[in-house]
């Protein structure tokens, strides 16, 4: 049997979407049915979601439980040295194979009725299959072979395992594409990455939320007093927004630029952004360059639910787990390389404090999605609006724009199935008559 | 005094001054040259060194309350500390090594009052006459997953 093969894709919701990419219905936060289609279209679909880091399976036998959406997966690396993921699914009943977050196992068996899997997920020994005293035991015609939960395919791009439960995509080159695989290499390539520490971060906001505030460098400088402040990111610094073919994918980054500082933008807004904050304790800010280039700033989004990041010299993987229509899980992976130096480290650990749930930018982001989804409450009939930048999805030097939220969104609704459709409703802003009532 | 009371002394004031205020003087709990982590019962036993706070100054605790007050957007809340007593580890002299458990309950805007965070504080004091200062406080939470936001110190 294929265990590679996904469910079959759900149906679509009947909603239109509308064809401007300017335009985003509130329903897609809040409908049930969407977020069950979103499981099997998208999570069980034809795209590469990220699992965890190669640096977490060093050796044969590690292993780590993840997701694939809400599906819980496993992912081991065997003693031929590959690394194999299958879904944490018992074959029998459907009892998790491994309950631990991590660990080390020469196989797994399961607790219920202690079916054994080996490292690659095949099932191995079924318990009493033979029956006892010539009793009961398995059918002969049941055959080990045939039973095991599905198996992912695989693919490590710079120590990144990402891993899906479809066929029908293309290798991960392919779908990432030659921009956003040359800046995952930048961070990435040519050094071990060592976690540092895990943390995870409860949103109560639909994932697409956060998916859109990571791609949305217009709020970065704006809400951050922190990246306006001192000068880490400015959208009068140097730097572009990436935007891949499908829209997916995305790249924010911008570099040292001292001129930058200088202009008055800024001041011209009159937003909050601009204070005479200071720290008592600058050494948060005291960097190292980071590969040996410019870029102080690099955020890239991988759809659906990816994000590999460096702010300054703190460097993280996130990865965006739904689940529920306004409730997700973000988990934080905080790296530093094998080749740091003492000191290096030292800046590693004070600059997370800008990152993670307590960070002094992602605090706010943590923050910002439940904002929005109970502001939308009672608004499924409505819009969200994205001109910033025009209304295409289309790489840009200016990060005074939207185009990879819009990127997104494009993404989205191709791999979800929505027909864009020009007659979607689309209620004037603004016309509702006003009455008053007043006491005679 | 007593070691295990000049520590309680401390702690019941620590914990008076996060939820009750003023917050900004939190760092006077401190040495100048100190380190306070929050951390996951997970990534401790892993000797794992990240935290979702991390300082290793009193300057960077300030810096925290500082950009509380006047820097971060955030939905106003209030915790309540609830600690045990404290289990007094190793004594050397006026160098102390306790750990204490701790509730923290939330309230979050006008809303309900929710268990936010346990899990114990892994101290170092250093006691001088009935003052006890925090050289090394490490905040073990018992899970690895923040509703929302961390912004209030544990
Ligand atoms: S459910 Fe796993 S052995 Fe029965
Ligand atoms: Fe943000």
């Amino acid at each position: 049997m294929d265990r590679l093969t996904g469910t079959t894709a759900g149906r679509a919701p009947d909603r239109s979407w509308p064809r401007s990419l300017t335009r985003v219905p509130y329903w897609v936060f809040q409908d049930e049915a969407v977020y069950r289609a979103e499981q099997d279209r998208i999570f069980h679909g034809p795209h590469w979601s990220y699992l965890c880091l190669e640096a977490e399976l060093a050796e044969p036998g590690d292993f780590c439980a993840t997701f694939i959406g809400e599906q819980p997966v496993l992912v081991t690396r065997d003693v031929d040295g590959e690394v194999y993921a299958f879904e944490n699914r018992c074959a029998h009943r459907g009892a998790l194979i491994a309950m631990a977050d991590h660990g080390k196992a020469r196989d797994f068996t399961c607790v219920y009725h202690a079916w054994t899997y080996n490292l690659q997920g095949d099932l191995t020994a079924v318990a009493f299959a033979e029956g006892v005293g010539g009793k009961g035991g398995m059918p002969p015609s049941f055959c080990l072979s045939d039973h095991g939960p599905r198996k992912l395919r695989i693919a490590v791009v710079h120590g990144l395992v990402f891993g899906t439960l479809s066929n029908d995509l293309p290798d991960i080159e392919e779908y990432l594409g030659e921009e956003i695989l040359d800046r995952i290499d930048r961070v990435l390539g040519g050094r071990k990455p060592v976690v540092l520490g895990r943390f995870a971060q409860r949103l109560p906001n639909n994932w697409k939320l956060y998916a859109e505030n990571v791609r949305d460098s217009y709020h970065a400088s704006i809400l951050h007093l922190f990246f306006t402040t001192f000068g880490i990111n400015r959208l009068s610094q140097r730097g572009a927004i990436i935007v891949d073919e499908s829209g997916g994918h995305h790249v924010s980054y911008s570099a040292i630029d001292r001129s930058a500082t200088e202009t008055t933008e800024y001041r011209d807004q009159n937003i909050r952004s601009e204070s005479e904050y200071r720290l008592a304790d600058p050494s948060l800010l005291q960097g190292f360059s980071e590969v040996g280039d410019d870029v102080t700033l690099q955020i890239l989004s991988v759809y659906p639910g990816f994000v590999l990041q460096q702010i300054q010299n703190s460097v993280a993987v996130r990865q965006i787990l739904p689940r529920g229509t306004d409730d997700t899980l973000l988990n934080w992976t905080y790296l530093g390389f094998e080749s740091d130096t003492e000191e290096q480290r030292l800046v590693r650990m004070k600059q997370s404090n800008l990152v993670g749930p307590a960070g002094y930018v992602s605090m706010e982001d943590g923050g910002i999605g439940g904002f929005v989804q109970r502001g939308i409450a009672g608004a499924s009939d409505e819009y969200a609006t994205l001109q910033m930048g025009g209304d295409t999805a289309e790489s840009s030097e200016s990060r005074v724009t939207e185009a990879s939220v819009r990127g997104f969104w494009l993404a989205y609704r191709q791999s979800m199935g929505f027909v864009p459709d020009d007659d979607a409703p689309l209620p004037e802003i603004g016309k509702h008559e006003r009455t008053r009532v007043v006491r005679a | 005094m007593d070691n295990q009371v000049a520590i309680a002394r401390a702690q019941a004031h620590y914990a008076r001054c996060i939820d009750d205020g003023p917050l900004e003087d939190w760092p006077t709990f401190f040495t100048e040259d100190c380190h306070y982590r929050v951390t996951t019962a997970d990534n401790y036993a892993r000797g794992l060194p990240a935290g979702l706070i991390w300082a290793d100054t009193r300057g960077m605790l300030t810096d925290r309350v500082s950009a509380l007050k006047e820097a971060n957007i955030y939905e106003p809340h209030v915790y309540r500390h609830m600690l045990g007593q404290p289990a007094i580890l190793t004594e050397s002299g006026g160098d102390v090594e306790s750990e204490t458990p701790f509730f923290v309950l939330r309230v979050t805007g006008g809303g309900p009052t929710d268990l936010f965070a346990s899990g114990r504080y892994v101290d170092r004091y250093r006691v001088e006459g009935d003052q006890a200062l925090l050289r090394e406080r490490v905040v073990v939470c018992d899970s690895k997953e923040i509703d929302t936001l961390l912004a209030l110190p544990l």
